[in-house]
Protein backbone atom coordinates (compact mmCIF):
# COMPACT_ATOMS: atom_id res chain seq x y z
CA UNK A 1 0.00 0.00 0.00
CA UNK A 2 1.46 3.31 -1.02
CA UNK A 3 2.42 5.02 2.20
CA UNK A 4 2.93 8.75 1.84
CA UNK A 5 4.36 9.22 4.68
CA UNK A 6 4.44 7.48 7.80
CA UNK A 7 1.62 8.74 10.29
CA UNK A 8 -0.96 6.48 11.17
CA UNK A 9 -4.72 8.29 10.88
CA UNK A 10 -6.55 6.27 14.03
CA UNK A 11 -5.02 3.81 16.01
CA UNK A 12 -6.94 1.59 18.94
CA UNK A 13 -4.69 0.79 21.44
CA UNK A 14 -5.20 -2.47 23.18
CA UNK A 15 -8.97 -2.02 23.86
CA UNK A 16 -11.66 -3.83 25.49
CA UNK A 17 -15.10 -3.53 26.28
CA UNK A 18 -17.98 -5.43 27.99
CA UNK A 19 -21.41 -4.71 29.00
CA UNK A 20 -21.46 -3.33 33.07
CA UNK A 21 -21.64 -6.64 35.37
CA UNK A 22 -21.55 -8.51 31.79
CA UNK A 23 -19.96 -12.15 31.66
CA UNK A 24 -17.97 -11.67 28.50
CA UNK A 25 -15.51 -9.36 26.25
CA UNK A 26 -17.21 -7.67 23.48
CA UNK A 27 -14.00 -6.85 22.47
CA UNK A 28 -11.07 -8.30 23.80
CA UNK A 29 -7.65 -6.24 24.09
CA UNK A 30 -8.56 -5.44 20.75
CA UNK A 31 -5.02 -3.39 18.99
CA UNK A 32 -5.34 -1.95 15.21
CA UNK A 33 -4.36 0.67 12.83
CA UNK A 34 -5.76 2.58 9.63
CA UNK A 35 -3.35 4.22 7.55
CA UNK A 36 -4.15 7.05 5.19
CA UNK A 37 -6.05 6.05 2.11
CA UNK A 38 -6.57 3.01 4.04
CA UNK A 39 -9.68 0.40 2.27
CA UNK A 40 -10.60 -2.21 5.37
CA UNK A 41 -13.01 -4.63 5.28
CA UNK A 42 -14.68 -6.42 8.51
CA UNK A 43 -15.75 -9.49 8.76
CA UNK A 44 -16.91 -11.88 10.89
CA UNK A 45 -19.94 -14.14 12.47
CA UNK A 46 -23.00 -12.10 13.75
CA UNK A 47 -22.25 -11.30 17.48
CA UNK A 48 -18.46 -10.97 17.40
CA UNK A 49 -17.84 -8.01 17.52
CA UNK A 50 -18.00 -6.13 13.91
CA UNK A 51 -20.50 -3.59 15.25
CA UNK A 52 -18.83 -3.29 18.76
CA UNK A 53 -15.49 -2.39 17.24
CA UNK A 54 -16.96 0.04 15.11
CA UNK A 55 -18.29 2.18 18.07
CA UNK A 56 -14.87 1.71 19.68
CA UNK A 57 -13.30 3.62 16.70
CA UNK A 58 -15.34 6.50 17.13
CA UNK A 59 -15.49 6.28 21.03
CA UNK A 60 -19.24 5.68 21.06
CA UNK A 61 -18.59 4.18 24.73
CA UNK A 62 -16.46 4.04 27.41
CA UNK A 63 -13.53 1.31 27.40
CA UNK A 64 -12.81 -0.68 30.09
CA UNK A 65 -9.00 -0.28 28.71
CA UNK A 66 -7.22 1.02 25.90
CA UNK A 67 -7.43 4.09 24.45
CA UNK A 68 -7.43 5.61 20.46
CA UNK A 69 -5.28 7.94 18.90
CA UNK A 70 -5.85 10.45 16.40
CA UNK A 71 -3.17 11.18 13.86
CA UNK A 72 -0.29 9.90 16.78
CA UNK A 73 -1.68 11.97 19.52
CA UNK A 74 -4.26 10.68 22.22
CA UNK A 75 -7.86 11.56 21.92
CA UNK A 76 -8.91 13.98 24.73
CA UNK A 77 -12.93 13.70 25.92
CA UNK A 78 -13.42 17.51 25.10
CA UNK A 79 -11.77 17.04 21.55
CA UNK A 80 -14.44 14.20 21.03
CA UNK A 81 -16.57 15.99 18.57
CA UNK A 82 -14.30 17.48 16.33
CA UNK A 83 -12.96 14.15 16.33
CA UNK A 84 -16.13 12.23 15.06
CA UNK A 85 -16.78 15.19 12.75
CA UNK A 86 -13.36 13.51 10.60
CA UNK A 87 -14.20 10.13 11.75
CA UNK A 88 -18.10 9.30 10.94
CA UNK A 89 -19.87 6.40 11.71
CA UNK A 90 -22.84 4.74 9.83
CA UNK A 91 -24.96 2.72 12.14
CA UNK A 92 -26.30 -0.66 10.69
CA UNK A 93 -29.84 0.59 10.58
CA UNK A 94 -30.31 3.84 9.08
CA UNK A 95 -31.30 6.52 11.43
CA UNK A 96 -33.48 9.48 9.96
CA UNK A 97 -35.17 12.28 11.57
CA UNK A 98 -38.61 13.24 10.74
CA UNK A 99 -39.11 15.63 8.23
CA UNK A 100 -37.86 15.27 4.41
CA UNK A 101 -34.94 13.74 2.77
CA UNK A 102 -33.29 17.01 2.53
CA UNK A 103 -34.31 17.63 5.81
CA UNK A 104 -32.16 14.85 7.11
CA UNK A 105 -29.29 16.14 4.61
CA UNK A 106 -29.16 19.46 5.31
CA UNK A 107 -29.26 19.08 9.70
CA UNK A 108 -25.80 18.32 10.33
CA UNK A 109 -25.22 21.47 9.18
CA UNK A 110 -26.64 22.75 12.31
CA UNK A 111 -24.22 21.37 14.62
CA UNK A 112 -21.76 23.83 16.02
CA UNK A 113 -18.81 21.50 14.34
CA UNK A 114 -19.93 22.16 11.50
CA UNK A 115 -21.06 25.39 11.31
CA UNK A 116 -18.17 26.85 9.58
CA UNK A 117 -19.38 24.73 5.99
CA UNK A 118 -22.76 24.51 4.36
CA UNK A 119 -25.16 22.17 2.58
CA UNK A 120 -24.67 22.38 -0.98
CA UNK A 121 -27.82 21.37 -2.77
CA UNK A 122 -26.39 21.14 -6.04
CA UNK A 123 -23.53 18.90 -5.07
CA UNK A 124 -26.49 16.78 -3.34
CA UNK A 125 -28.04 16.65 -6.68
CA UNK A 126 -25.34 15.44 -8.56
CA UNK A 127 -24.37 12.74 -6.02
CA UNK A 128 -27.86 11.70 -5.96
CA UNK A 129 -27.78 11.25 -9.99
CA UNK A 130 -24.75 9.23 -9.37
CA UNK A 131 -27.12 7.14 -7.05
CA UNK A 132 -30.09 6.65 -9.56
CA UNK A 133 -31.92 8.92 -7.87
CA UNK A 134 -33.51 12.47 -9.00
CA UNK A 135 -33.50 15.60 -7.37
CA UNK A 136 -37.77 14.97 -6.31
CA UNK A 137 -36.46 12.63 -3.92
CA UNK A 138 -34.83 15.53 -1.36
CA UNK A 139 -38.47 16.31 -0.92
CA UNK A 140 -39.83 12.53 -0.16
CA UNK A 141 -40.51 12.58 4.13
CA UNK A 142 -38.14 9.91 5.29
CA UNK A 143 -41.41 7.46 6.36
CA UNK A 144 -42.46 6.63 3.27
CA UNK A 145 -39.13 5.34 2.54
CA UNK A 146 -37.93 1.86 1.74
CA UNK A 147 -35.00 0.33 3.93
CA UNK A 148 -32.60 0.72 0.86
CA UNK A 149 -33.57 4.29 0.43
CA UNK A 150 -33.15 5.32 3.43
CA UNK A 151 -29.67 3.40 3.61
CA UNK A 152 -29.02 5.88 0.43
CA UNK A 153 -30.20 8.81 2.43
CA UNK A 154 -27.87 7.91 5.72
CA UNK A 155 -24.89 7.40 3.36
CA UNK A 156 -25.16 10.51 1.46
CA UNK A 157 -25.58 12.34 5.13
CA UNK A 158 -22.14 11.29 6.01
CA UNK A 159 -20.21 11.67 2.58
CA UNK A 160 -21.05 15.17 2.36
CA UNK A 161 -19.62 15.70 5.62
CA UNK A 162 -16.49 15.30 3.35
CA UNK A 163 -15.02 12.91 6.59
CA UNK A 164 -11.60 11.79 6.67
CA UNK A 165 -12.17 8.31 7.81
CA UNK A 166 -15.64 6.55 6.63
CA UNK A 167 -16.56 3.33 9.60
CA UNK A 168 -19.74 2.00 7.69
CA UNK A 169 -21.52 -0.94 9.00
CA UNK A 170 -23.12 -3.02 6.85
CA UNK A 171 -23.94 0.00 4.63
CA UNK A 172 -26.02 -2.18 2.08
CA UNK A 173 -27.27 -4.47 3.93
CA UNK A 174 -30.84 -3.98 3.10
CA UNK A 175 -29.79 -2.75 -1.12
CA UNK A 176 -31.00 -4.91 -4.18
CA UNK A 177 -27.83 -5.51 -6.95
CA UNK A 178 -28.19 -2.59 -8.25
CA UNK A 179 -28.34 0.11 -5.07
CA UNK A 180 -25.41 -1.84 -3.62
CA UNK A 181 -23.44 -1.07 -6.37
CA UNK A 182 -24.32 2.80 -6.26
CA UNK A 183 -23.38 3.04 -2.88
CA UNK A 184 -19.91 1.07 -3.53
CA UNK A 185 -19.65 3.77 -5.98
CA UNK A 186 -20.20 6.71 -3.85
CA UNK A 187 -18.22 5.60 -1.03
CA UNK A 188 -15.49 4.58 -3.40
CA UNK A 189 -15.38 8.22 -5.31
CA UNK A 190 -15.63 9.58 -2.01
CA UNK A 191 -12.07 8.16 -1.03
CA UNK A 192 -10.92 8.76 -5.02
CA UNK A 193 -11.58 12.75 -4.54
CA UNK A 194 -8.11 11.97 -1.95
CA UNK A 195 -7.18 9.14 -2.20
CA UNK A 196 -3.56 9.13 -0.21
CA UNK A 197 -5.69 10.74 2.45
CA UNK A 198 -9.21 9.08 3.27
CA UNK A 199 -10.11 6.01 4.42
CA UNK A 200 -12.65 3.90 5.13
CA UNK A 201 -13.55 0.52 7.31
CA UNK A 202 -16.51 -1.42 6.24
CA UNK A 203 -18.02 -4.10 7.49
CA UNK A 204 -19.47 -7.01 5.24
CA UNK A 205 -21.39 -10.01 5.53
CA UNK A 206 -20.53 -10.45 1.83
CA UNK A 207 -17.08 -11.51 1.00
CA UNK A 208 -17.47 -10.79 -2.41
CA UNK A 209 -18.05 -7.13 -1.90
CA UNK A 210 -15.20 -6.82 0.77
CA UNK A 211 -12.91 -8.26 -1.91
CA UNK A 212 -14.24 -5.29 -4.45
CA UNK A 213 -14.08 -2.52 -2.09
CA UNK A 214 -11.19 -3.27 0.04
CA UNK A 215 -7.48 -4.03 0.12
CA UNK A 216 -7.02 -4.75 4.01
CA UNK A 217 -9.21 -7.49 5.58
CA UNK A 218 -9.95 -7.52 9.47
CA UNK A 219 -11.75 -10.83 10.72
CA UNK A 220 -13.28 -10.52 14.32
CA UNK A 221 -14.77 -12.95 16.47
CA UNK A 222 -15.04 -12.94 19.69
CA UNK A 223 -13.94 -10.23 20.33
CA UNK A 224 -10.72 -11.12 18.79
CA UNK A 225 -9.70 -8.99 15.80
CA UNK A 226 -7.39 -10.61 13.61
CA UNK A 227 -5.39 -9.18 10.36
CA UNK A 228 -5.48 -11.34 7.21
CA UNK A 229 -3.90 -10.96 4.04
CA UNK A 230 -6.79 -11.77 1.51
CA UNK A 231 -10.77 -12.73 2.15
CA UNK A 232 -10.86 -15.93 1.38
CA UNK B 1 -58.75 33.62 64.76
CA UNK B 2 -61.53 34.04 62.24
CA UNK B 3 -64.32 31.37 63.56
CA UNK B 4 -66.74 32.65 61.44
CA UNK B 5 -67.16 28.91 59.88
CA UNK B 6 -68.93 25.61 61.29
CA UNK B 7 -67.30 23.40 63.10
CA UNK B 8 -67.49 20.08 62.27
CA UNK B 9 -68.05 17.23 64.48
CA UNK B 10 -67.55 13.48 64.02
CA UNK B 11 -71.07 12.81 63.48
CA UNK B 12 -70.79 15.02 60.31
CA UNK B 13 -67.37 13.73 59.01
CA UNK B 14 -69.56 10.30 59.43
CA UNK B 15 -72.28 11.27 57.67
CA UNK B 16 -70.03 12.34 54.47
CA UNK B 17 -68.42 8.89 54.67
CA UNK B 18 -71.93 7.58 53.78
CA UNK B 19 -71.36 8.70 50.24
CA UNK B 20 -68.41 6.37 49.37
CA UNK B 21 -71.02 3.89 49.83
CA UNK B 22 -72.48 4.21 46.74
CA UNK B 23 -68.71 4.18 45.34
CA UNK B 24 -68.79 0.69 47.01
CA UNK B 25 -72.81 -0.14 45.29
CA UNK B 26 -71.31 0.29 42.06
CA UNK B 27 -68.71 -1.65 42.14
CA UNK B 28 -70.70 -4.31 43.56
CA UNK B 29 -73.33 -3.89 41.31
CA UNK B 30 -71.17 -3.83 37.92
CA UNK B 31 -69.03 -6.61 39.62
CA UNK B 32 -65.97 -4.35 39.42
CA UNK B 33 -64.56 -5.91 42.51
CA UNK B 34 -63.51 -2.80 43.77
CA UNK B 35 -65.47 -3.08 47.25
CA UNK B 36 -62.43 -3.80 49.24
CA UNK B 37 -60.42 -1.06 47.58
CA UNK B 38 -63.18 1.27 48.60
CA UNK B 39 -62.68 0.07 51.96
CA UNK B 40 -59.04 0.32 52.14
CA UNK B 41 -58.96 3.77 50.55
CA UNK B 42 -61.87 5.16 52.73
CA UNK B 43 -59.64 3.93 55.96
CA UNK B 44 -56.60 5.18 54.70
CA UNK B 45 -57.55 8.79 53.63
CA UNK B 46 -59.06 8.73 57.30
CA UNK B 47 -56.39 7.55 59.50
CA UNK B 48 -53.54 9.24 57.56
CA UNK B 49 -55.29 13.08 57.97
CA UNK B 50 -56.08 12.73 61.18
CA UNK B 51 -52.79 11.88 62.02
CA UNK B 52 -51.58 14.56 59.77
CA UNK B 53 -54.12 16.65 62.17
CA UNK B 54 -52.08 15.41 65.31
CA UNK B 55 -49.23 16.38 64.31
CA UNK B 56 -50.20 19.48 63.05
CA UNK B 57 -51.83 20.37 65.91
CA UNK B 58 -49.29 19.50 67.82
CA UNK B 59 -46.39 21.50 65.73
CA UNK B 60 -48.82 24.85 65.70
CA UNK B 61 -48.76 24.10 69.49
CA UNK B 62 -45.42 24.16 69.79
CA UNK B 63 -44.47 26.91 67.37
CA UNK B 64 -40.64 25.62 67.54
CA UNK B 65 -38.29 26.29 64.73
CA UNK B 66 -36.09 23.23 64.93
CA UNK B 67 -39.96 21.57 65.06
CA UNK B 68 -41.04 22.96 62.01
CA UNK B 69 -37.57 22.52 60.01
CA UNK B 70 -38.21 18.56 61.03
CA UNK B 71 -41.42 18.50 59.19
CA UNK B 72 -40.28 20.60 56.30
CA UNK B 73 -37.70 18.37 55.69
CA UNK B 74 -39.55 15.15 56.48
CA UNK B 75 -41.95 16.34 53.76
CA UNK B 76 -39.50 17.32 51.22
CA UNK B 77 -37.48 13.66 51.58
CA UNK B 78 -40.91 11.95 50.84
CA UNK B 79 -42.11 14.00 48.10
CA UNK B 80 -38.59 13.72 46.37
CA UNK B 81 -38.88 9.76 47.19
CA UNK B 82 -42.18 9.92 45.62
CA UNK B 83 -40.67 11.93 42.36
CA UNK B 84 -38.36 9.29 42.10
CA UNK B 85 -39.89 5.80 42.78
CA UNK B 86 -42.45 6.97 39.84
CA UNK B 87 -40.02 6.68 37.26
CA UNK B 88 -40.45 3.79 35.30
CA UNK B 89 -36.32 3.97 34.34
CA UNK B 90 -33.85 4.09 36.71
CA UNK B 91 -30.13 4.98 36.56
CA UNK B 92 -27.47 4.95 39.74
CA UNK B 93 -27.85 8.29 41.69
CA UNK B 94 -31.41 8.55 40.62
CA UNK B 95 -32.82 9.46 44.35
CA UNK B 96 -29.69 11.76 45.24
CA UNK B 97 -30.72 13.61 41.71
CA UNK B 98 -34.75 13.67 42.58
CA UNK B 99 -33.69 14.68 46.39
CA UNK B 100 -31.33 17.80 45.17
CA UNK B 101 -34.16 18.82 43.08
CA UNK B 102 -37.07 19.18 44.76
CA UNK B 103 -35.20 19.83 47.73
CA UNK B 104 -33.96 23.14 45.80
CA UNK B 105 -36.17 24.08 44.54
CA UNK B 106 -39.18 24.02 46.40
CA UNK B 107 -37.27 25.38 49.47
CA UNK B 108 -35.85 28.50 47.23
CA UNK B 109 -39.33 29.24 46.20
CA UNK B 110 -40.35 28.68 49.81
CA UNK B 111 -38.11 31.07 51.35
CA UNK B 112 -38.78 33.52 48.96
CA UNK B 113 -42.79 33.39 49.80
CA UNK B 114 -42.02 33.66 53.25
CA UNK B 115 -39.36 35.93 53.70
CA UNK B 116 -40.06 38.12 50.32
CA UNK B 117 -43.25 38.12 49.83
CA UNK B 118 -45.36 37.64 53.41
CA UNK B 119 -42.34 38.74 54.93
CA UNK B 120 -44.00 37.04 57.85
CA UNK B 121 -44.30 38.39 61.18
CA UNK B 122 -41.36 37.98 63.26
CA UNK B 123 -39.48 34.69 61.56
CA UNK B 124 -39.86 32.10 58.27
CA UNK B 125 -40.77 29.70 61.04
CA UNK B 126 -44.18 30.04 61.92
CA UNK B 127 -46.07 26.92 61.08
CA UNK B 128 -49.38 28.21 60.29
CA UNK B 129 -47.65 29.87 57.24
CA UNK B 130 -44.73 27.64 56.15
CA UNK B 131 -45.92 24.46 56.60
CA UNK B 132 -48.86 24.73 54.06
CA UNK B 133 -46.96 27.09 52.40
CA UNK B 134 -44.21 24.36 51.38
CA UNK B 135 -46.61 21.60 51.06
CA UNK B 136 -48.10 22.85 48.07
CA UNK B 137 -45.08 24.23 46.42
CA UNK B 138 -44.08 20.29 47.35
CA UNK B 139 -46.85 18.79 45.56
CA UNK B 140 -46.89 20.53 42.83
CA UNK B 141 -43.17 20.39 41.65
CA UNK B 142 -43.66 16.42 42.78
CA UNK B 143 -45.37 15.95 39.66
CA UNK B 144 -43.36 18.40 37.25
CA UNK B 145 -40.43 16.52 38.29
CA UNK B 146 -41.77 13.11 37.81
CA UNK B 147 -43.51 13.89 34.64
CA UNK B 148 -40.02 15.68 33.38
CA UNK B 149 -38.17 12.74 34.55
CA UNK B 150 -39.86 10.34 32.99
CA UNK B 151 -40.29 11.94 29.92
CA UNK B 152 -36.48 12.73 29.51
CA UNK B 153 -35.26 9.04 30.08
CA UNK B 154 -38.08 7.92 27.89
CA UNK B 155 -37.33 9.43 25.33
CA UNK B 156 -33.58 8.83 25.64
CA UNK B 157 -34.38 5.30 25.46
CA UNK B 158 -36.65 5.62 22.36
CA UNK B 159 -34.33 8.21 21.13
CA UNK B 160 -31.09 6.07 21.27
CA UNK B 161 -30.46 5.75 17.43
CA UNK B 162 -30.90 9.72 16.91
CA UNK B 163 -29.02 10.49 20.29
CA UNK B 164 -26.35 8.38 18.86
CA UNK B 165 -26.83 9.48 15.00
CA UNK B 166 -26.13 12.85 15.85
CA UNK B 167 -23.30 12.05 18.39
CA UNK B 168 -21.67 10.44 15.59
CA UNK B 169 -22.06 12.88 13.05
CA UNK B 170 -19.81 15.17 15.34
CA UNK B 171 -22.41 17.14 17.78
CA UNK B 172 -21.67 17.94 21.27
CA UNK B 173 -23.23 16.09 23.96
CA UNK B 174 -25.34 18.39 24.75
CA UNK B 175 -26.24 19.14 20.75
CA UNK B 176 -27.47 14.99 20.88
CA UNK B 177 -29.36 15.74 24.41
CA UNK B 178 -31.59 18.43 23.38
CA UNK B 179 -34.52 17.36 21.64
CA UNK B 180 -35.14 15.32 24.57
CA UNK B 181 -33.97 17.82 27.14
CA UNK B 182 -36.53 20.19 25.47
CA UNK B 183 -39.39 17.83 25.42
CA UNK B 184 -39.31 16.37 28.69
CA UNK B 185 -39.12 20.01 30.43
CA UNK B 186 -41.62 21.58 28.32
CA UNK B 187 -43.95 18.04 29.69
CA UNK B 188 -43.09 18.88 32.96
CA UNK B 189 -43.93 22.01 33.05
CA UNK B 190 -47.35 21.40 30.80
CA UNK B 191 -49.78 20.79 33.80
CA UNK B 192 -48.92 23.68 35.64
CA UNK B 193 -49.45 26.11 33.09
CA UNK B 194 -52.60 24.50 32.01
CA UNK B 195 -53.93 25.05 35.68
CA UNK B 196 -53.18 28.51 35.57
CA UNK B 197 -54.72 29.23 32.52
CA UNK B 198 -58.30 27.94 33.87
CA UNK B 199 -57.71 28.71 37.29
CA UNK B 200 -61.02 30.18 38.50
CA UNK B 201 -62.68 29.55 35.61
CA UNK B 202 -62.70 25.94 35.77
CA UNK B 203 -62.12 25.02 38.91
CA UNK B 204 -61.45 26.87 42.47
CA UNK B 205 -58.22 26.07 44.00
CA UNK B 206 -58.63 23.51 47.28
CA UNK B 207 -56.34 26.17 48.95
CA UNK B 208 -58.86 29.20 48.02
CA UNK B 209 -62.10 27.08 48.58
CA UNK B 210 -60.80 26.46 52.22
CA UNK B 211 -59.56 29.68 52.92
CA UNK B 212 -63.43 31.20 51.87
CA UNK B 213 -64.65 28.06 53.84
CA UNK B 214 -62.98 29.47 56.84
CA UNK B 215 -64.45 33.10 56.25
CA UNK B 216 -61.34 34.82 54.75
CA UNK B 217 -62.53 37.78 52.48
CA UNK B 218 -62.40 36.78 48.74
CA UNK B 219 -60.13 39.22 47.31
CA UNK B 220 -57.67 38.42 49.89
CA UNK B 221 -58.38 34.58 49.26
CA UNK B 222 -57.71 35.64 45.60
CA UNK B 223 -54.37 37.77 46.38
CA UNK B 224 -53.15 34.32 48.32
CA UNK B 225 -53.80 32.13 45.53
CA UNK B 226 -52.29 34.22 43.21
CA UNK B 227 -48.57 34.24 45.34
CA UNK B 228 -48.90 30.51 45.16
CA UNK B 229 -49.68 30.26 41.95
CA UNK B 230 -46.64 32.14 41.08
CA UNK B 231 -44.45 30.25 43.69
CA UNK B 232 -45.80 26.68 42.28
CA UNK B 233 -45.03 28.01 38.88
CA UNK B 234 -41.66 28.82 39.72
CA UNK B 235 -40.58 25.96 41.77
CA UNK B 236 -42.05 23.44 39.12
CA UNK B 237 -40.13 25.05 37.01
CA UNK B 238 -36.75 25.10 38.90
CA UNK B 239 -37.42 21.68 39.91
CA UNK B 240 -37.85 19.97 36.34
CA UNK B 241 -34.84 21.68 34.52
CA UNK B 242 -32.80 20.54 37.53
CA UNK B 243 -34.44 17.14 37.31
CA UNK B 244 -33.61 16.89 33.54
CA UNK B 245 -29.93 18.38 33.98
CA UNK B 246 -29.28 16.32 36.71
CA UNK B 247 -30.48 13.62 34.97
CA UNK B 248 -28.37 14.67 31.79
CA UNK B 249 -24.68 14.74 33.85
CA UNK B 250 -25.48 11.13 34.31
CA UNK B 251 -26.31 9.99 31.49
CA UNK B 252 -23.76 11.68 29.09
CA UNK B 253 -20.28 11.87 30.23
CA UNK B 254 -17.38 14.32 28.73
CA UNK B 255 -16.15 12.48 26.24
CA UNK B 256 -19.45 13.09 24.48
CA UNK B 257 -20.60 9.67 25.09
CA UNK B 258 -24.40 8.53 25.98
CA UNK B 259 -24.36 6.15 28.97
CA UNK B 260 -27.27 3.99 27.41
CA UNK B 261 -26.03 0.85 29.85
CA UNK B 262 -26.87 3.02 32.79
CA UNK B 263 -30.87 3.57 31.97
CA UNK B 264 -32.36 0.38 33.26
Amino acid sequence: MPLSHDESLLDACNISRRLENGPSWLLHAVSCRLWPGDRVAVTGPSGGGKTVLLRALVWLDPFNTGHLLWKGAPLLGRDTPSFRRQVIYLHQQPVLLDGTVEHNLRQPYSLQMHSDTQYDRQRTITRLEQMGRQADFLDLPTRTLSGGESQIVAVLRAVQLEPVVLLLDEPTAALDEHGTRAVEQTVLGWQAENPAQRAFVWVSHDAQQARRVAIRFWHIDQGHLKERSSEP
Amino acid sequence: MNTSYIELSYVQVACAALLVLVNGAISAALGLGMQKHWLLAVVRTVVQLTLVGFVLEWVFREERWYVVLVMMIVMTLIAAQTAGSRSERRYPGIYRNTILSVWISAWVTAAYGLLVILQSEGSWHQPQYAIPLLGMILGNTLNGISLGLNTFTDSLVRQQDEVEVLLALGATRWEAAHGPTQHAVRTGLIPVMNSMMVVGIVSLPGMMTGQLLSGTAPLQAVKYQIVIMFLIASATALGTVGIVLLTYRQLFNKDHQFLHERLK
